[in-house]
């Protein structure tokens, strides 16, 4: 019970959020944060631990957002049923792709993930028919406040958190974490490396298609550009993962909060603080700076892939002891 | 008849140039056993350096060739030193962060582009990036049949370097068997110095020629990362001979996909081809040929 105090302090704190912090901006952005936790700990749970890095968690992600969409837009049944629907369908098309492109090994699986995270984008740009193609799909909102949005978020994000915890207490997390550790000597010890690989794929899947089927209900609009974008969604997820730390249980939570933060922070230039600062200091210089800013936080995920894999490479969570002693010495140096 | 001998000369003319960029993705790939997911971007950099010795120095584009060249060297050279060799003493848990270092990399270089081009078309206008010439009621344009020619000889080039030249000979060695070579005295970080510098020239080349036909805007990396890496994976791995073969049989795929199927579809026909070949030709034809 002791090594979970904290967690527990921190969901505690998250079911009070809503009520306490009830500026509507923030409790969007919380939401965010919740969805990227199942996203990263999908991501994590394929590629931290079972060492298949995915470049395509978009595929998964567009898919349950879909699947969602499509249920309320074609059947007209309440896109909240695409939430049991959506985890469902990313496994169907997982399925599939892992038992063929499983044969490939590190890099290669990989490049095959990115491949497949193309070729949903394009499926869902050109079959018009079925999916309506550039144009999307736009459905109503079903609550005007948040706060529903923010539980159901909540409770998908505790799945998430709770079946990486549990997967990888039992038999199958040593399974997962031999192969990403060699793959030659988990095969000669007995190990169906392909069908462990399989379960960890389908089960990462699901949870970043259960997260796409929330955005789909929470946004209410996507479009394959949105949905099925390398950058904004399966280099996220990357980040999410490898910021936080890869092959770490809350890795992705923390991950999934900074990365929420940062992105936020250039879009909305350091919440509003740009907007301020030009208005003070009205020079050509400093609108220009404040222009750049905005746009740049493409530019910042990709000065943070190097920078995180240069100097932090196993994440906050699992660098913890080395940041921690950094910021110490830190401390006592000033003092 | 007619529509078909043009989009089989279409396509090895496209094939030609495809080559070249899967050229220099597959020596990376053979010497340094990553895939080098930001090929495509420094492509467009070469570009937009070709853009703009034409823009703002009236530089021919053909002429732009050695400059942007140059400069992609040094920039591949820097990106190898700097930030790929010192990830080998990264302990980390983290498998292939050589490959998720070459996504941060493009996408930085993308959004340089951006915040000092704009996401704007650029293009080249010059008198021969649209007239052609017919054979027996074929025509050739005669920008794409430029860059043939030159990406032609960038390739017999790239042959002889390799083949002859001692530094070639260290290449292959250490393409072959890093260990094996180090052992032999080779300095295997600086010949992957040098490699990277030379894949990111192939590429420079590629793009310079390319840009008289193109519009340029700075997500065009993207997609022609993606066909470098179908083109290696079409030639099989570090296969420099079967490079050649994969950019001809991409650009042949995507012609006639796009004459016989429908120009939407240019792009699938590359990824689907890629599925087919891991699932039926694990290895490429580098295994058919033996090369």
């Amino acid at each position: 019970m002791k090594e979970n105090a904290g967690p527990l302090i921190v969901l505690g704190i998250l079911l009070l959020f809503p009520w306490v912090i009830t500026d509507q901006y923030y409790q969007h952005l919380m939401i965010l944060v919740l969805m990227w936790v199942a996203i990263g700990s999908g991501w994590n749970l394929i590629a931290g631990y079972t060492g298949q890095v995915s470049f395509g968690d978009a595929a998964f992600f567009g898919t349950g957002a879909y699947a969602a969409g499509l249920l309320a837009f074609k059947l007209g049944i309440s896109a909240w049923w695409g939430l049991a629907l959506g985890g469902l369908m990313a496994v169907v098309i997982a399925f599939p792709f892992g038992w063929i492109c499983f044969r490939l090994r590190g890099a290669y699986f990989a490049l095959a993930t990115l491949a497949l995270n193309e070729v949903m984008r394009h499926i869902a740009t050109i079959w018009e028919s079925l999916t309506g193609g550039m144009v999307g799909i736009l459905l109503m909102q079903t609550f005007v406040s948040k706060i529903p949005y923010y539980y159901v978020a909540l409770v998908i994000a505790v799945i998430a958190v709770v079946t990486v915890q549990l997967v990888m207490q039992s038999r199958w997390g040593y399974y997962f974490v031999s192969i990403r550790e060699d793959q030659d000597t988990a095969e000669s010890i007995g190990i169906d490396t392909h069908y462990y690989k399989m379960i960890s794929l389908c089960l990462a899947a699901y949870l970043t298609g259960l997260a796409g089927s929330l955005y789909m209900n929470y946004m209410s609009f996507i479009d394959p550009h949105i949905v099925f974008s390398l950058h904004d969604i399966s280099i996220m997820a990357i980040l999410v993962g490898i910021v936080g730390g890869v092959g770490t249980v809350y890795g992705p939570a923390v991950g999934a909060f900074v990365m929420v933060t940062v992105s936020e922070l250039f879009r909305t230039g350091g919440f509003g603080l740009v907007d301020s600062v030009t208005k003070a200091i009205p020079y050509p210089a400093v609108m220009l700076a404040a222009k750049y800013i905005k746009e740049a936080h493409v530019f910042t995920f990709g000065v943070l892939v190097i920078l995180v894999i240069l100097f932090l490479p196993n994440g906050i969570v699992g660098d913890w002891p080395k940041l921690r002693r950094g910021l110490l010495f830190w401390r006592r140096q000033k003092a | 008849m007619d529509v078909f001998l043009q989009t089989l000369v279409s396509g090895v003319l496209t094939g030609g140039l495809y080559a070249l960029i899967g050229l220099g993705m597959t020596l990376i790939m053979g010497v340094m056993n990553i895939i080098n997911l930001a090929h495509g971007q420094l492509m467009m950099v070469a570009m937009y350096i070709t853009f703009v010795l034409f823009h703002y120095l009236g530089l021919d584009p053909y002429f732009a060739l050695p400059v942007s060249c140059t400069f992609l060297f040094f920039l591949g050279v820097f990106i190898q030193r700097y930030l790929l060799n010192p990830l080998m003493q990264v302990e980390s848990i983290l498998p292939e962060n050589q490959v998720l270092m070459t996504v941060g990399i493009g996408m930085v270089l993308t959004e340089i582009c951006r915040f000092i081009f704009t996401s704007n078309y650029k293009s080249v206008p010059n008198p021969y990036s649209s007239p052609t010439f017919f054979i027996g009621g074929i025509s050739f344009s005669k920008a794409m049949c430029t860059a043939f020619v030159l990406a032609v000889m960038f390739t017999v080039a790239l042959f002889w370097f390799l083949l002859k030249t001692d530094l070639g000979r260290s290449i292959r060695a250490v393409a072959q068997d890093g260990e094996a070579a180090r052992l032999m005295g080779i300095d295997a970080e600086r010949i992957k110095v040098i490699t990277m510098g030379i894949g990111s020239m192939l590429v420079a080349a590629a793009g310079t020629m390319l840009m008289p036909i193109f519009y340029l805007f700075p997500d065009i990396g993207g997609p022609f990362t993606r066909k470098a890496f179908v083109i290696t994976i079409l030639g099989g791995l570090g296969s420099t001979v079967g490079a050649i073969f994969g950019g001809v049989t991409l650009g042949l795929a995507e012609a006639f996909g796009a004459t016989y199927i429908g120009k939407d579809y240019e792009d699938m026909i590359g990824l689907i081809m890629f599925l087919l070949v891991l699932l039926f030709l694990p290895g490429g034809f580098k295994r058919l040929t033996k090369v």
